[in-house]
């Protein structure tokens, strides 16, 4: 599977909820951040979870987010990032 | 009177009581057998019965994660600092570098955050307990409690600063969630003065807490 986004570039994370074995946490949900690494291509945990082969396979991605964009009060350096593995299906580009 | 009970009763204790003023030590029966500990227990039997593993693989298996120690990380954080080549094959791929070294680093991709002036990494995994076991051996409990896993993604500096590690607002705090299908190591900064030691001296400064990226190496 060819990786859509490339080092750099903006995406957003998908406010989604759905059931089951979900590998991103909440706290990334519906933020934007930015491509730092494209991290390799991995079998679907949320597929894996139930017993299916995981295909298609995932291009996953380091994000990173401002924390400040991420936490309404955060106390600390506007410096401060936090960088998430986040798989291809939960990314879209940033409007 | 039964067997256990077959004394004379003028010291008026519950006979089940414990006559010590602290708690006793649960033994591991103690608890409720959960349904994942059921779950865990039946999977391995039956892995063993149609003889997918045998029970010395498991076993063994577990020796091999039981032995592994914050000794092997720290060998490759030394060896990074005194040798360039082996730095950037490791900031690439920490387990074809391990095995550069003859450390085995298991078969799930670890990847290296580099500490530096300007940036200091951190790693949690605030899904489970995702960690390199097989790299710098088990770990601790408190990278596994929820307290740990919630909070030093929403409050790093303060959760810093209560392992003692005070980190300026010039300082970029970078945490790394090890949400999917890689494992994290910090590589931290060498201290300030270990210009003159050998890659052994170099080693035994190296933490394991370092290496998750909660403190500072010191060189006292």
């Amino acid at each position: 599977m060819t990786a859509r986004f490339t080092v750099g570039d903006t995406v957003q994370v998908r406010a989604a909820t759905p059931p089951g074995h979900v590998r991103t946490p909440y706290f990334i949900r519906g933020h934007a951040g930015t491509v730092t690494k494209v991290a390799g291509v991995f079998a679907n945990p949320e597929e894996l979870a139930y017993g299916r082969p995981g295909t298609p396979a995932q291009p996953l991605y380091w994000v990173q987010f401002a924390q400040k964009d991420l936490w309404a009060d955060y106390q600390g350096s506007d410096k401060d990032t936090a960088v998430v593995d986040v798989f291809e299906s939960w990314l879209e580009a940033a409007p | 009177m039964t067997a256990v009970h077959d004394h004379d009763h003028d010291h008026g204790h519950d006979h089940d009581d414990w006559p010590y003023p602290h708690p006793r030590q649960p033994d591991l029966e103690d608890g409720p057998l959960t349904h994942h500990m059921a779950m865990a227990e039946a999977v391995a039997e039956l892995l063993i019965d149609k003889e997918i593993i045998s029970a010395d693989e498991m076993h063994r298996m577990l020796e091999v994660i039981d032995s592994k120690s914050p000794a092997e990380g720290a060998r490759m954080v030394a060896r990074a600092w005194l040798d360039p080549d082996f730095k950037a094959k490791m900031m690439d791929d920490v387990n074809a570098a391990a095995k550069d070294l003859d450390i085995d680093a298991g078969g799930i991709p670890i990847r290296c955050v580099e500490n530096t002036p300007g940036v200091h990494n951190v790693i949690v995994c605030t899904l489970c307990s995702c960690y390199p076991r097989l790299l710098i051996g088990l770990p601790p409990d408190w990278y596994k409690s929820r307290a740990y896993r919630s909070r030093v993604v929403r409050e790093p500096r303060a959760v810093l600063t209560e392992f003692g590690t005070n980190i300026s607002n010039d300082v970029e705090i970078r945490v790394h969630d090890s949400t999917a299908d890689l494992r994290y190591m910090v590589l931290p900064e060498r201290p300030a003065g270990t210009e003159g030691l050998n890659e052994e001296s170099l080693r035994a400064l190296v933490t394991r807490d370092s290496m998750i990226g909660v403190t500072h190496l010191k060189t006292d």
